[in-house]
């Protein structure tokens, strides 16, 4: 099963791109954060016929991915993990709404755009990080702490299941996958496993003072830098959302041409 | 207090499905000494330590940390003296990075971050890998990760270690450092094991627990 063994790669490859260290990457964690937020709600706050003026957001992500260094194509590899999903919500518009296609096309793009404003936060910035950063801004630290044990431990749940699976395969060579009687107590096993880790994980915790309160981190403070970002940022999207900036483009074009 | 350090009177423990795992067990153990409790798979070693720590409570007898029995009000005390480390370091090691996994502790403890700062370098240094204080865990060899194990409870100073199989699934290089790193310590230890050589070259007395009907019999070994 190299599959599922090499998707263990995968989904630390995020993690480890926010361990490089460029201009981004340094910057303070709650400023890319609030940067993120702003722009996902200036995207999802388009009218849904609207496509030409989400054209602008399109820089965010871009200027991002050349500052920080990134890799385009593992991102947009995993932009299209989630498109499916995306398809599924936005398929059926077409049948009910004569201008259907439009509103399609343009959940497409939003759903392209947030994803990968949210990859890029990731990838520059790391789950710690984000983590830091939820925390400075009040967020309940339960929540904080599953987000981070979920990451931390899908790696160990998916070697698990790669051990289960290759002990499988190898006592039923000539077979594909697993067989579907066989995948209750398959799934279940790795279920009662899970349990068990999670039993063992918890102990560990209370076992070094864990009282349900989450202690997470140094605390360091915003530059005049990272102030900066995220309100130029802040600006841009939202004079890009108020004002139709391609269309103002065109209108100068027009305008110069015919005079 | 009294110099004795641990001390377990006819414990008896039963799991929920009725397997009964201890049996009448008593026994002592003195301040700075380095106790093995080995027996086959299944008889009851890590319920033991479970037992020590509070984790689990036994169905009749009792177990004293210094003068302090160990029953539920009594948890928080007796989980800042002694320290466990866990069979397998995927248990243990919780958080994103090595740093933060040994400051977990600490700072449960509410302490300030330059002191936190302090005993995260300290535990690392003891078990020699202050260069890996950065590295994200999953990312770290089993060694290594052994080795994180324990600096994250040494981080929290107890006076006792309580160890289970802390030589399972080492290479022999990796398992030499551990040994060598147990000897440096002067804590109280009690270590649980198949490893025999270990348990002789590291401990002071052996615990050997066999399926006897009238309680355990533990012979004196001094090593």
């Amino acid at each position: 099963m190299p599959k599922i063994a090499d998707s263990i790669y995968n989904i630390r490859l995020l993690d480890d791109l926010a361990r490089k260290n460029t201009a981004i990457h340094r910057l303070h964690p709650v400023s890319k954060l609030l940067a993120t937020i702003v722009y996902v709600i200036a995207v999802v706050s388009f009218h849904r016929y609207e496509i030409v003026g989400l054209l602008p957001f399109v820089f965010y992500p871009l200027v991002l991915i050349l500052l920080a260094e990134l890799p385009v194509m593992p991102i947009l590899k995993r932009l299209l993990w989630v498109e499916p999903l995306i398809i599924g919500i936005g398929i059926l518009n077409p049948l009910f709404d004569p201008k259907g296609w439009i509103t399609f096309a343009s959940i497409m793009i939003k759903s392209g755009l947030t994803v990968t404003a949210c990859l890029v936060l990731v990838s520059t910035t790391g789950l710690d990080k984000i983590a830091q950063a939820l925390r400075t801004l009040k967020v309940p630290s339960l929540f904080v702490l599953q987000l981070l044990l979920t990451f931390r431990y899908l790696a160990v749940l998916i070697e698990e299941l790669a051990r289960m699976a290759r002990a499988y395969t190898l006592r039923a060579p000539r077979q594909r996958g697993v067989r579907l009687k066989d995948g209750g107590p398959f799934v279940g096993q790795l279920l009662l496993r899970a349990f068990d880790r999670a039993q063992r994980v918890y102990e560990a915790m209370k076992l070094r003072g864990f009282h349900g309160e989450y202690h997470a981190y140094g605390k360091s403070k915003m530059t005049r830098k990272d102030i900066l970002f995220l309100l130029a940022w802040s600006l841009f999207f939202m004079t890009a959302r108020i004002l139709n900036i391609p269309a103002l483009f065109g209108l100068l074009f027009e305008g110069g041409s015919r005079g | 207090m009294s110099r004795c350090e641990i001390e377990a009177s006819h414990l008896f423990y039963s799991y929920p499905d009725g397997h009964e795992a201890i049996k009448d067990i008593s026994f002592t153990i003195s301040r700075g000494e380095s106790v093995g409790i080995i027996g086959a798979n299944g008889s009851g070693k890590t319920t033991l330590l479970f037992l020590m720590m509070g984790i689990l409570f036994p169905d009749r007898g009792e177990v004293k940390v210094g003068d302090v029995p160990v029953t539920k009000k009594t948890l928080a005390t007796i989980r800042r003296r002694l320290g466990m480390v866990f069979q397998d370091p995927d248990d243990q090691l919780f958080m994103t990075t090595v740093f933060d996994d040994v400051a977990f502790g600490p700072r449960n403890f509410h302490l300030d971050e330059n002191e936190v700062k302090t005993r995260v370098e300290e535990a690392l240094e003891m078990v020699g890998i202050p260069h890996l204080k950065d590295r994200a865990l999953y990312k770290i060899s089993g060694g290594e990760k052994r080795a994180a194990a324990i600096a994250s409870v040494l981080s929290m100073k107890p006076d006792v270690l309580l160890m289970d199989e802390p030589t399972s699934g080492l290479d022999p290089k990796a398992r030499r450092q551990l040994m060598n790193v147990l000897k440096g310590f002067r804590h109280t230890k009690v270590i649980t094991s198949h490893d025999l050589d270990m348990v002789l070259e590291t401990c002071d007395r052996v615990i050997v627990l066999k399926d006897v009907e009238n309680g355990v019999k533990i012979p004196n070994i001094t090593g």
